[in-house]
């Protein structure tokens, strides 16, 4: 039987996959094992509830609930002095878990440790703005909006950062094709040109590597080379372009050749390198 | 209201009709002294700032989303494409973290290779940020001469990986090449030049009156500011804070490394080119010392992982097992352990972190690319208002901020 997956995870998957390959995991280690994370831990416990807690390649990562994340970001500043936000984004698990999960990298300077808090939230669930305790927070949540439509609650100016106000759905999501949706394809038509010029031009082709051997304006053909524009579509296509073949008038620098007309004909190929 | 129509779009944050005195002014995102596609709204009483509005995203190319959609190989070279002043850096921390989450190590004179083009690129980047802050500034004759020694530097790294700007020189477990001959022979003597140029260009400058006017108390970050805006790199040790992560948080071969970390505790432009000038310093010491650690090593370039990384050319030339694997590395890649990685890497703009999510596929479940200079620019919008609107491109070019990274 086919192995499962997800209707509404569009990116790229490995088109082989042994059945029998066991996915190691990277090693967690009890939290007992660093005492300057366990003395912020036990600290932490005393005020949240903390659903899990474990150290991954030396970050402490404690798990708690989306409705103390400003409270709990707050206190680890503050009580425990993570002085520094240095990133925070979400993880779109829409397929798996119905939800995102938001985390929080921070920084003690003074400790030289990092911690990563992390919580977890319903699709549609709104999240409290960090902004108040880390201004960083104000251009992190509006990207984790843009990216993900992660909605966060008392940010003073939440609107997208990178993508244009008006686009269509949340780009890093996994529902989300890597060349863009349908709605993508029309997005800089209707900006230039208005909707009704979308039959005269078609959609935009967001595949960065595709080639129209027909398209005769926007494509060399090397070797084959025909004049700029010219149609070549129903078999209009040249079987072979003479060699000699240069554009009306020969290239020419003000008035000059500066390519000597070449002869098929008359030219040889060399067998051996000279 | 504004009359939107095609020719005339909506512009969101201006407002045309205004009761008071000040004037919006559109900087960007097409402004030279941007340095990128960088958009600022600036709303001026008179010649003075105040509000700013920074806008980004003119260079969005979804590198995430890239991160997400490819295997961990290929999107290497993608990475190059962020600071793509300083693209060794990026590299380096991406090949690190994959390195970290697959819970493998470089060889050492990988490592040490590694390690010396992380610092050439750091002095490349410190060249180009001289030169062109300067020539915001106003100094035009300083840029030709960074600029000259920029070119050795980057002669350097083409004698070494082929390419100037996008090197992808640093792989997943190591380096694919060893040094060409003669090139740490030829890295000394840079060294040399390098050392007295230094000089040169602080000699034009530090004590210049015209200089000091420009960057003396302009651009002012507070320590709780930097702090609060996850300021790194220069931004953070300009604002008083010894903390760099080469020293603070080693990685690599860093902790064998003798050097020091400048700061300024002026918080100012001029205490943070006080610091990149005295980094380039600290880079070329720490070069100096690489170059007998390079002679003593061992010769292996890439690190022994048959379930992750190729066997060496020669092994996939003879033995078909190696060449099988090296296959399904090629074309599947190479799946990594579940679980997720934060790795931060010191790189010349500031605190370049990576976290990866791994599902156990050969594609990252979540690829996050911490990139410092995104901050630096939200950073402007509380640190312009005040400042004169000819201190905006001081400002801009003294944070070294780079749009390949910031939008990404």
């Amino acid at each position: 039987m086919r192995a499962y997956s997800p209707k509404n995870d569009v990116q790229k998957k490995s088109y082989y996959n042994d059945r029998f390959h066991v996915v190691p995991s990277v090693p967690r280690a009890d939290v007992q094992t660093d005492e300057v994370f366990l003395n912020d831990l036990t600290t932490f416990k005393e005020k949240f509830t903390v659903l899990d807690a474990y150290l991954e390649k030396g970050h402490l990562v404690i798990i708690i609930e989306a409705k103390n994340n400003l409270k709990a970001v707050k206190f680890l500043k503050e009580k425990l002095s993570y002085d520094m936000m240095m990133e925070l984004s979400a993880i779109d698990y829409i397929a798996s878990r119905q939800g995102f999960e938001i985390f929080y990298e921070m920084l003690s300077m003074s400790k030289h440790k990092r911690i990563r808090v992390k919580c977890f939230i319903e699709e549609k669930e709104e999240l409290s703005s960090v902004e108040s305790v880390f201004k960083m927070a104000n251009w992190s949540e509006r990207e984790m909006y843009d990216m993900y439509g992660v909605k966060v609650k008392n940010h003073h100016n939440l609107k997208r950062i990178l993508m244009p106000d008006d686009w269509y759905d949340y780009p890093l999501r996994k529902t989300y094709p890597l060349q863009g949706d349908e709605t993508a394809q029309w997005y800089e038509v209707d900006k230039i040109f208005g909707k009704e010029a979308r039959e005269a031009i078609g959609p935009e082709i967001r595949d960065g590597a595709a080639i129209d051997r027909y398209d005769t304006t926007r494509f060399a053909r090397l070797g084959h080379e025909v004049p700029y524009g010219v149609d070549i579509t129903n078999g209009k296509e040249p079987e072979h372009t003479p060699l000699a073949y240069q554009e009306e008038g020969g290239v020419g620098l003000f008035g000059v050749r500066i390519i000597k007309e070449l002869h098929e004909d008359k030219s040889v190929q060399l067998k051996k390198r000279r | 209201m504004q009359q939107v129509n095609r020719l005339k779009p909506f512009f969101e944050n201006i407002n045309f009709e205004r009761e008071d005195n000040t004037m919006v002014v559109n900087f960007g995102p097409q402004h030279p002294s941007a340095h990128g596609q960088l958009r600022l709204i600036l709303e001026l009483q008179g010649e003075e700032i105040v509000k700013a509005v920074p806008t980004i995203g003119y260079l969005h190319r979804g590198m995430e989303k890239m991160g997400e959609n490819m295997m961990y190989n290929e999107f290497l070279p993608t990475t190059d494409r962020m600071d793509y002043i300083a693209s060794t850096s990026n590299n380096y921390g991406f090949a690190l973290a994959v390195e970290q989450l697959l819970g493998i190590e470089a060889p050492r004179r990988a490592e040490i290779i590694r390690t010396m083009l992380l610092e050439l690129n750091r002095i490349i980047s410190h060249l180009f940020w001289l030169a062109t802050h300067a020539l915001d500034v106003g100094a035009m004759s300083i840029f030709l001469y960074a600029f000259r020694e920029r070119e050795f530097a980057m002669d350097l790294m083409e004698d070494y990986c082929g390419a100037r700007l996008t090197h992808s020189a640093v792989r997943i477990g190591g380096v694919p090449l060893d040094l060409p001959p003669n090139w740490c022979e030829d890295l000394s003597k840079f060294i040399a030049i390098l050392s007295e140029e230094v000089d040169k260009y602080e000699g034009l400058l530090t004590q210049n009156r015209i200089w000091r006017m420009r960057l003396e108390n302009v651009g002012i970050i507070t320590p709780e500011m930097a702090k609060s805006w996850g300021c790194s790199g220069v931004a953070l040790r300009g604002s008083g804070f010894q903390w760099d992560l080469r020293k603070e948080m080693p990685y690599g071969i860093y902790s064998e490394l003798d050097f020091d970390i400048p700061y300024a505790k002026t918080c100012d432009s001029y205490g943070r080119y006080k610091c990149y000038m005295q980094e380039m310093r600290e880079s070329m010491k720490i070069l100096k010392q690489l170059i007998p650690m390079y002679e003593k090593s061992e010769p292996q370039l890439m690190a022994h992982a048959p379930e992750y990384i190729s066997a060496p050319k020669e092994n996939i030339m003879t033995q078909n097992y190696s060449l099988m694997q090296h296959f399904v590395l090629v074309t599947q890649g190479m799946r990594p352990p579940k679980g997720e990685v934060y790795v931060a890497t010191e790189s010349p703009k500031g605190e370049l972190g990576y976290m990866i999510v791994s599902d156990g596929t050969p594609y990252a479940y979540k690829m996050k690319l911490r990139a410092p200079s995104f901050w630096h620019t939200g950073l402007l919008e509380d640190l312009l208002p005040g400042h004169q609107l000819a201190d905006v491109v001081t400002i801009i070019g003294n944070l070294n901020i780079v749009f390949g990274e910031i939008d990404r």
